[in-house]
């Protein structure tokens, strides 16, 4: 081995990529530690930027100095050196990043916190000009430049980059077609209800939804760029803008250079993502994988997945790494309660547990509406014990702890419904909904369960709980 | 843009062109007898002398006229100063009462029909073009296009709109005479509620409580569905309506004092001063009243009520310098600078002033009660030291004429000494904080950018932190942008309120402390 390795204090930790798993790891190992010299590489920008809210700088809500979370003196304060470059290769035998203008740099530690990049699935046509999916900066910028004076959108794939895409188009007053291929959007995480709530809300935004619409390929103008879709049912929708969002994978490709005709040792093992163990361990010792890009061996907790690409889990691997990067006793990777949270267009989602697109034998769920079709609350139980499992939550907001106790705890359904006022997180003379849901649960289960009252000094002083 | 909108913008526009233009026109003529209306009977015989050269003479223009007032009047006192004769020179301003008095123009003929066509037109063409505002759209976060906003964004036109202001006010508070135009035309209006005519602060406070009126119903369009921004604009409205502007111009009419009752010392600095003092001593049972409600306010009200709500019970729902921050000013509030310099710079000025305003103020009550035995001229060139740079050129110039270049709390972020104090109580001992939920933050920055104060929201919402500052006025917006539902402005218990070492929910491997 070259160097001194992990619990070494005199070493060089370089980080490429400085999303948010990979400054957190650094930010934290700087915080335990104030010897080791620590690098964050990335091509995408200079510093750091909230990747969540590409969006709105497009929508004119904010510009990309508004996104970054730190102020550009934070990085040299905390002794954490930036460099804005891209990674070519590595050469792992020699701990040696080779960058595109072949200049080079040794590391002792290397954190890969790659990210993702856009899915596409070989449709023809999908080269052209206009066409583009959503993940970086320099996406945002083509999107900037492909969507100036265009008559109609395309976006193909229902899932969370595919209607932020949507609702960036519409933002500008460009007529969109969104090609959904399920039956309900995201039908494939949501229950049939929440699916089209989300449906109704997409057509009141005057959004063309099709649903159950697949593309079949993308139409050349004659001067290679895009004139019209085809689907598959073979409808010709002419537009001038194509959104590809049908995923995202791990951006892994330039791993991929000269890895394979190395010796074993130096052979990072790869899948869809870089292999990892719980300890964000890859194959190749001192070389750890976190963030979108690392794939789990095996998965971190019987609800996850291998592949986890969100902010949060994102957040959660670089911490952990980080702790385990300074500090004798390394522990693995262990996510508590799942959750996550998104918005729709103008309405909220936020979901803790485990909540299935289809429910199962064992389970069961209680499930209320508003009136208005604009706010729902899904409660996932087991049937056997009546155990809280998870929550679905639209247009409400709700609070994080208690639904993390309620679900580490295992609280029962009645418990949790009798006191759903001391989980709501809407802003304060929002029409509270915890009386409808009560209502409605007692109408269902044959209860008479009663709100806690407040005392009319506790109104006043707005006293929580 | 609907055509109802377009011609409203037409309106407005219009009508603020004529309001530009209108103390420009018209001509002045003096006689003898309004001087000695106007002047104070110890000046009389000398400044009836002094301006005999303009008796008779026919002006132009508002310049012509000031300017040979301006000439005369220097003459007399120049010379006086010259022979060190102090106790003759005239301090007071009577340029502003007699140009007023003085003037012929058509305005003061018919001075409905200027209102009509200036201030009228320019609230009509207001709410053409806001009622129409996000119609048909679903509730939901409007900022579409902020920063490609020319108005909003420090565009040319934002650079226009500020300078405008900036030089509105800089007339207004030093150079009034050359609005007499413009005050004229409120006249009947003061007349009507006060029984006296307006002065330049009638209009002021009538244009200040018709941009409130517009500019809330602007709020109530764009924050449709947000139950707590449209209470808390009809709470603002309420206020500036009723107890800024109509009960003060009713009390004059009774004969009584201008007062109004919602404003706290210190951001009403002259409180203590000794014409107040005397002024409420000498009115009877509602004189006292006030003078000991006013007191209640400063001991009692600011502790008490922000204890239980924050001090946005204050700044973001009654106080008028928030008021017109919150509607006028909304359309500004993501200028505030959010850098981790400025809230230093912040807390050296704010607290500055409170210092400020607390020793003069302390000063002029010692003064008082020594029967101004000592201090005397010091303290009047403390007043007016006070009066020009913090009460005129910060609250006002600054403060307002700012919008469009720093955001709409430019004054209540870095000068207002009722803030800090208040800020101190959130600060310490409140049970108001901004909840952040769990692990939810994704660090977008909604928050902060929209944060009229200028606080870096993002920076404790990121660390699962619970935002207690003093700075904040409970405004709310930062929970109404956040997409991802993080932030809840709440009072509850103090326990758990600040979380100096807070831990991020959802990571069972490790517990890290932010
Ligand atoms: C539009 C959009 C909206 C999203 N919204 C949400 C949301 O609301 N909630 C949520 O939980 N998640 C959301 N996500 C997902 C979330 O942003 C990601 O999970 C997260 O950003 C991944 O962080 P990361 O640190 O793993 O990688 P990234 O943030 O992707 O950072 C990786 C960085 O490494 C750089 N890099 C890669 N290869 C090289 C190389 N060879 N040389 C140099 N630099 C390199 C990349 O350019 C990039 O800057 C969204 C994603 C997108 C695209
Ligand atoms: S707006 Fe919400 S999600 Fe965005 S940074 Fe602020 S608290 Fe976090």
């Amino acid at each position: 081995m070259i160097g001194p390795s992990t619990n070494s204090t005199d070493r060089h930790v370089v980080i490429i990529g400085n999303g948010i798993s990979g400054v957190t790891c650094a930010r934290n190992i700087r915080k335990k530690d104030s010897q080791t010299r620590i690098t964050i590489i990335s091509g995408e920008t200079a510093h750091f930027f909230s990747r969540t809210a590409l969006m709105y700088i497009y929508m004119g809500h904010m510009k990309y100095e508004h996104t970054k979370p730190y102020e550009d003196w934070f990085w040299g304060k905390n002794r954490i050196e930036l460099k804005q470059a891209w990674v070519d290769r590595v050469d792992f035998e020699e701990k040696n990043l080779i960058f595109s203008d072949k200049t080079q740099m040794q590391y002792d530690v290397l954190v890969l916190a790659t990210g993702s990049k856009p899915n596409t699935y070989g449709w023809k046509g999908q080269e052209l000009n206009g066409v583009q999916g959503l993940y970086s900066m320099q996406d945002l910028e083509l999107m900037e430049k492909n969507t100036h004076k265009i008559q109609r959108a395309v976006v193909v794939g229902g899932g969370l980059i595919g209607i932020e895409m949507a609702e960036m188009l519409m933002s500008r007053d460009f007529p969109v077609t969104f090609l959904v291929r399920e039956k309900n959007f995201w039908d494939n995480i949501l229950p049939v209800e929440e699916s089209k709530l989300i449906n109704r809300h997409i057509l009141e935004h005057h959004i063309d939804l099709r649903l159950e619409t697949e593309l079949e390929e993308i139409i050349d103008d004659g001067n290679g760029k895009v004139k019209a879709v085809k689907t598959k049912s073979g409808e010709v929708i002419s537009c001038e803008f194509v959104g590809l969002t049908v995923g995202v994978s791990p951006n892994i490709g330039f791993l991929k250079n000269g890895n394979e005709s190395d010796s074993e040792k130096s052979t990072l093992e790869l899948n869809r993502g870089i292999l990892i163990d719980s300890y964000f361990k890859t194959n190749i010792p001192d070389v750890y994988a976190i963030g979108d890009c690392a794939e789990f061996k095996n998965v971190p907790a019987p609800d996850r997945k291998n592949i986890e690409q969100v902010w949060y889990t994102g957040r959660m691997h670089g911490e952990t790494l980080a702790h385990n990067l300074t500090n004798r006793n390394s522990v693995p990777y262990k996510p508590g309660v799942w959750f996550n949270s998104a918005k729709f267009l103008d309405i909220e989602y936020q979901t803790y547990g485990f909540v299935p697109a289809n429910i199962g034998e064992n389970e069961d769920s209680f499930y209320w509406e508003a009136l208005n079709g604009k706010a729902c609350l899904r409660l996932f139980y087991s049937k056997s014990d009546q155990k809280l499992l998870g929550v679905n939550a639209f247009g409400w907001r709700l609070r994080h702890e208690y639904f993390d106790k309620a679900i580490s705890k295992g609280y029962s359904l009645e418990k949790v419904v009798s006191e759903i006022d001391k989980a709501n997180f809407n802003p304060e003379f929002y029409k509270p909904f915890h009386y409808e849901v009560l209502k409605k649960y007692n109408m269902e289960f044959g209860k008479t369960l009663k709100l806690q009252k407040q005392s009319f000094f506790k109104k006043l002083i707005g006293s929580r709980s | 843009m609907n055509i109802i909108q377009r011609i409203g913008l037409i309106l407005f526009v219009l009508g603020l062109a004529i309001f530009s233009v209108l103390p420009f026109i018209g001509s002045y003529q003096l006689e003898q007898e309004m001087v000695e209306n106007e002047v104070k009977d110890i000046h009389m015989d000398a400044m009836v002398e002094v301006l005999r050269p303009m008796y008779g003479q026919y002006y132009e223009s508002n310049f012509a006229f000031i300017s040979d007032f301006n000439k005369n009047f220097d003459n007399y006192n120049e010379e006086l100063k010259a022979k060190e004769d102090w106790d003759n020179v005239i301090w007071d301003d009577y340029t502003y009462p007699l140009t007023k008095a003085a003037s012929t123009g058509p305005v003061s003929q018919n001075p409905y029909f200027y209102l009509a066509i200036t201030v009228c037109l320019g609230v009509l063409g207001g709410l053409m073009y806001i009622f129409p505002l996000h119609r048909n759209k679903p509730e939901g976060i409007k900022n579409d296009g902020i920063y490609f906003s020319s108005m909003k964004a420090r565009g040319l036109l934002g650079i226009i709109t500020g300078t405008w202001l900036i030089v509105f006010y800089i007339i207004l508070y030093w150079f009034p005479a050359y609005l007499t135009n413009l005050i004229l035309m409120v006249d009947p209006l003061s007349i009507a509620l006060s029984g006296n005519p307006a002065s330049q602060w009638f209009l002021y406070g009538f244009i200040y409580t018709l941009a409130i009126v517009v500019m809330g119903i602007r709020m109530f369009r764009k924050y449709k569905g947000n139950a707590y921004q449209t209470i808390r604009t009809a709470s603002v409205m309420f206020f500036q309506l009723a107890f800024a502007f109509l009960l003060p111009e009713i009390l004059v009419l009774l004969n009584m004092p201008w007062h109004d009752f919602k404003n706290i010392w210190p951001l009403d600095y002259s409180f203590f001063y000794d014409y107040r003092i005397d002024g409420m001593l000498n009115s009877g049972a509602l004189g006292m009243f006030m003078l000991v409600w006013g007191i209640i306010l400063i001991v009692l009200g600011v502790p008490i009520f922000t204890y239980f709500y924050g001090k946005r019970w204050y700044c973001s729902w009654v106080c008028g310098c928030g008021g017109l921050a919150e509607t006028l000013g909304d359309p500004y509030r993501q200028l505030s600078d959010k850098s981790l310099k400025s809230w230093q710079i912040e807390r050296y000025m704010i607290h500055g002033v409170l210092v400020f305003a607390v020793l003069m103020t302390a000063m002029t009550i010692a003064n008082y009660f020594s029967g101004f035995a000592i201090l005397g001229s010091a303290t009047d060139q403390l007043h007016s030291a006070y009066g020009f740079l913090i009460g005129s050129a910060f609250a006002g110039v600054i403060g307002t004429g700012f919008y469009p270049l720093m955001g709409n709390r430019v004054w209540c972020r870095f000068g207002c000494p009722l803030a800090a104090y208040l800020g101190l109580v959130q600060r310490f001992k409140s049970r108001f904080r901004i909840t952040t939920n769990g692990g939810q933050c994704i660090s977008c920055g909604n928050c902060s950018t929209y944060c009229e104060m200028g606080i870096d929201v993002r920076w404790y919402a990121q660390r699962g932190q619970n935002i207690v500052r003093s700075s904040c006025v409970g405004c709310g917006v930062c929970s109404a942008v956040c997409p991802r539902g993080v932030l809840k402005l709440e009072n509850a218990d103090e326990e758990g309120r600040i979380n100096e070492m807070p831990i991020i929910i959802g990571n069972k491997s490790i517990t890290v402390k932010s």
